[in-house]
């Protein structure tokens, strides 16, 4: 599986590699757990907040069925947000490290 | 080989259309029967030629597992959408809103949260380090021979719980819907899912999903137009009328009971809009939200369809279309099951399938124009054929990867060694394909009647509990190894089991008995009771295991009045038989004479169910109720799996899983060396 032409650890070890592990990281755990507390919020709020959930804003319309929608866009806006960042940032930061490799042939 | 496509295409379209013979009874009324069969035809044919057409191009193992490589990002969105979205998403969903209301909108956001998972840490790494299975990728730094044979193992487990759902679920509603025999569907059911994947491979699975997937989202919108144009696409417009409707009223006064009395049909109306009529008990929401959000990126079936794209930013693209699709569904899904709510009303849903199912199916039946009408009962037909390709798309997902576990992982892996020539490689993930499914038909037909309410939880806890961890510390833990892997997955999965073993979700039949009894024999007067004070929990564990001396919370309960007795069905039949021997008037008569076969109905379930229990005192596990009181596992056996990994890993060395970590990480990041799609 692996290839010995190239040498991972120096590739591990380069800065540019370095700053799109360090970014991707923060901004893929900052993702994860905003849109984990958000969704666990909705189970939660209904079983101990009901008054809260009860209380109508449009119409019949209440809080608990806005906040229910309001999981559905907050996913899209999750999706939407990380596939902008990584299409925009991260794939041309690892274009550039295979750019790299490729220019200074085996390491 | 053309020659047997076609062969195998009459067979079905004829085993289909002799069982016409058979179909007797079901929501779809006989004369119009002929239409559903039609439709049957028409998708069936489809869905042929799809194969016929994708085995032309299916000869090498790429092929096969992975359809080249060459579907495109919105392709897979589509075709993951069509391998999620089961009869139980499609069907259950929409009936659970219909019965219960807003507990059922809020039940389905898990379900698209889950996609969050999947798109963050799951997809493109798996894309990019990953060849066609789950135990590629745990290979990749771990022992293979040992990691292959357990991820194995925990795919094949978790795809049989699925598949068996899936099968025995569909058995029922074909039943249900057409009035097919049960065997008769999942032979069906089995040989068509079989022509898919063995001739046609990935390729032909995918687009028997994007098919399902466009035609069930096609309908759905069509069905959504009709119910809410009459109120100008006003959303509140919409929800008043909801709210506002007496069969809705009517369902949330049964549902509250006695609560009810004190409330006005207004406030009735809208408490279906409010949480509490189906969900009690926010800790089981919990340990199913984190099964939902965790185990769906460790669903085999779907991390499988990471591998047939041709690149992570492919994978991407798939999952966010996934995600548009299947929550644009579950909204849709919300009108679907209030607008069946208000229009057909539970009483006649659950009078057809007491969990809800047919809620879209006679919804779709009424906006068409009622029971005896052409158009309504096409559209019955229409849903009910999406229906049926739904559950033989995802039956075809899950055994193409269990096939592939066995074929790939077990025999080319680790019997083998890796040895296999491509030839010998295609051939044993066909006749894994004909061994799985030979099982999953004959699983579908032992398991008839058989209580399989556990078996998808069960599938999502062990993925949540065993795949997960694995797969998600091996991608990002530098010190994850092999022990932990095995150890994790292992307890992981066992724990799961265990608890769904002695959960509620068995059947108790001392529990069973005492509810046939009382439909039965009736209910004595109850005295009046006073006013009860809310009771405080003892501890926390109390509310996961039934320990002795434990004391659950309970909200302060009013004052009761005295209730009169309930009549059995058996006392109530010989009543009505008497009033139909003193009515004259025809139309009373009839009245009396659907009243005697609702009741009678009652009295033959609860028969059948004493029977079923005939003799027998305790659960499989012995137990005379459950000990875990908690319907879904994963609160406990997600994090222990978690542990386990870390644990086994901290404990030993493995000098190739360190040694691996560089390049496994600098791959899954920038997606060198990836497996590259192939030329078609």
């Amino acid at each position: 599986m692996s290839n010995p032409n190239i040498n991972w650890a120096a590739i591990d070890a380069d800065p540019k590699f370095q700053a799109l592990h360090r970014k991707k990281t923060i901004f893929l755990w900052g993702l994860m757990i905003f849109s984990t507390v958000y969704y666990f919020l909705l189970p939660i709020g209904a079983a101990y907040f009901q008054d809260l959930y009860k209380i109508k804003v449009w119409g019949v319309v209440n809080v608990g069925i806005l906040f229910a929608l309001s999981e559905f866009v907050v996913a899209w806006v999750i999706a939407f947000v990380y596939s902008k960042k990584a299409n925009a940032e991260f794939d041309a930061m690892a274009q550039d490290i295979i750019n790299d490799i490729q220019k200074n042939g085996a390491r | 080989m053309s020659k047997s496509y076609q062969q195998f295409m009459l067979a079905a379209i004829a085993l289909l259309g002799c069982s016409v013979a058979y179909a007797a009874g079901g929501a779809v009324a006989d004369e119009f029967k002929w239409m559903t069969f039609t439709v049957f035809g028409v998708i069936i044919a489809i869905t042929m030629a799809i194969t016929v057409w994708a085995s032309k191009t299916t000869h090498s193992t790429s092929e096969f597992y992975a359809a080249g490589r060459s579907v495109s990002g919105i392709q897979n969105g589509w075709a993951i959408a069509g391998d999620y979205l089961s009869a139980a998403s499609f069907l259950g969903i929409a009936g659970l809103i219909s019965l219960y209301g807003y507990d059922g909108f809020m039940y389905s956001v898990g379900w698209l949260v889950a996609y969050i998972t999947v798109l963050l840490v799951i997809a493109e790494p798996c894309r990019n380090i990953g060849k066609y299975t789950m135990g590629d990728i745990l290979a990749f730094r771990n022992d293979p021979k040992k990691t292959k044979v357990v991820a194995a193992l925990s795919t094949i487990t978790v795809s049989t719980f699925y598949l068996t759902a899936q099968m025995v679920g569909g058995g029922v509603l074909i039943k249900t819907l057409i009035g097919i025999d049960y065997e008769i569907s999942i032979i069906g059911v089995g040989i068509l899912m079989l022509a898919y994947v063995v001739f046609g491979g990935m390729k032909a699975t995918t687009w028997v999903q994007i098919t399902k997937a466009v035609l069930l989202v096609m309908a759905s919108i069509l069905l959504v137009i009709l119910v809410w144009s009459p109120y100008g696409f006003s959303f509140p417009a919409y929800l008043q009328a909801v709210v506002g409707d007496s069969k809705v009223q009517a369902q949330v006064a049964k549902l509250l009971g006695s609560a009810a009395a004190t409330m006005t049909p207004e406030e009735l109306g809208q408490r279906f809009l409010e949480p509490g009529l189906f969900l009690k008990n926010p800790i089981d929401q919990i340990s199913l939200g984190m099964a939902l959000v965790l185990g769906t990126a460790g669903m085999p079936h779907i991390l499988m369809r990471f591998f047939t794209v041709p690149t992570a930013q492919a994978a991407r693209t798939s999952v966010i279309w996934a995600m548009g699709i299947i929550g644009g569904f579950y909204v849709l899904t919300l009108f679907l099951g209030t607008g069946a709510a208000m229009l057909v009303g539970s009483a006649k849903i659950v009078s057809i399938d007491a969990g809800g199912n047919m809620a879209g199916p006679l919804l779709a039946q009424y906006l068409g124009g009622g029971e005896n009408s052409m158009l309504g009962n096409f559209m019955l037909a229409f849903v009910a054929a999406v229906a049926f390709a739904t559950i033989v798309a995802v039956v075809a997902g899950l055994v193409l990867a269990a096939a592939s576990a066995m074929a790939h992982d077990i025999y080319v892996g680790v019997i083998r060694g890796d040895h296999a020539t491509p030839q010998e490689q295609v051939i044993a993930a066909r006749v894994s394909s004909v061994i799985v499914g030979v099982i999953a038909i004959t699983v579908g037909i032992l398991a008839k009647g058989q209580n399989v309410a556990h078996l998808v939880a069960l599938a999502f806890a062990v993925a949540a509990s065993s795949n997960l961890p694995a797969v998600f510390l091996t991608l990002y833990w530098k010190k994850c190894n092999t022990t932990g892997i095995i150890l994790g997955m292992v307890v992981g999965s066992l724990t799961a089991i265990g608890l769904v073993m002695i959960s509620p979700n068995m059947t108790y039949p001392q529990a069973v008995a005492k509810a046939a009894n009382k439909v039965l024999n009736g209910e004595p007067a109850a005295p009046a009771k006073d006013a009860v004070p809310a009771q405080e929990r003892s501890s926390f564990m109390c509310e996961l295991f039934a320990l002795d001396g434990c004391k659950l919370a309970a909200p302060a309960k009013p004052a009761e009045a005295a209730k009169d007795a309930k009549l059995g069905t058996l006392e109530k039949l010989v009543t009505l038989q008497a009033k139909l021997a003193d009515t004259a008037d025809a139309a009373e008569k009839k009245k009396v004479q659907d009243e005697i076969a609702k009741v009678q109905k009652a009295q033959d379930k609860a028969q059948a169910d004493l029977k079923k229990v005939e003799g027998q005192t305790t659960s499989i596990m012995g137990l005379e109720k459950p000990f875990f009181l908690l319907k879904n596992p994963g609160l406990i056996s997600i994090p222990l799996g978690f542990l386990l990994v870390i644990f086994g890993s901290l404990f030993t060395r493995d000098k190739r899983a360190e040694e691996m970590w560089d390049e496994l990480y600098v791959r899954q990041n920038t997606g060198i060396n990836a497996e590259a799609a192939s030329a078609h």
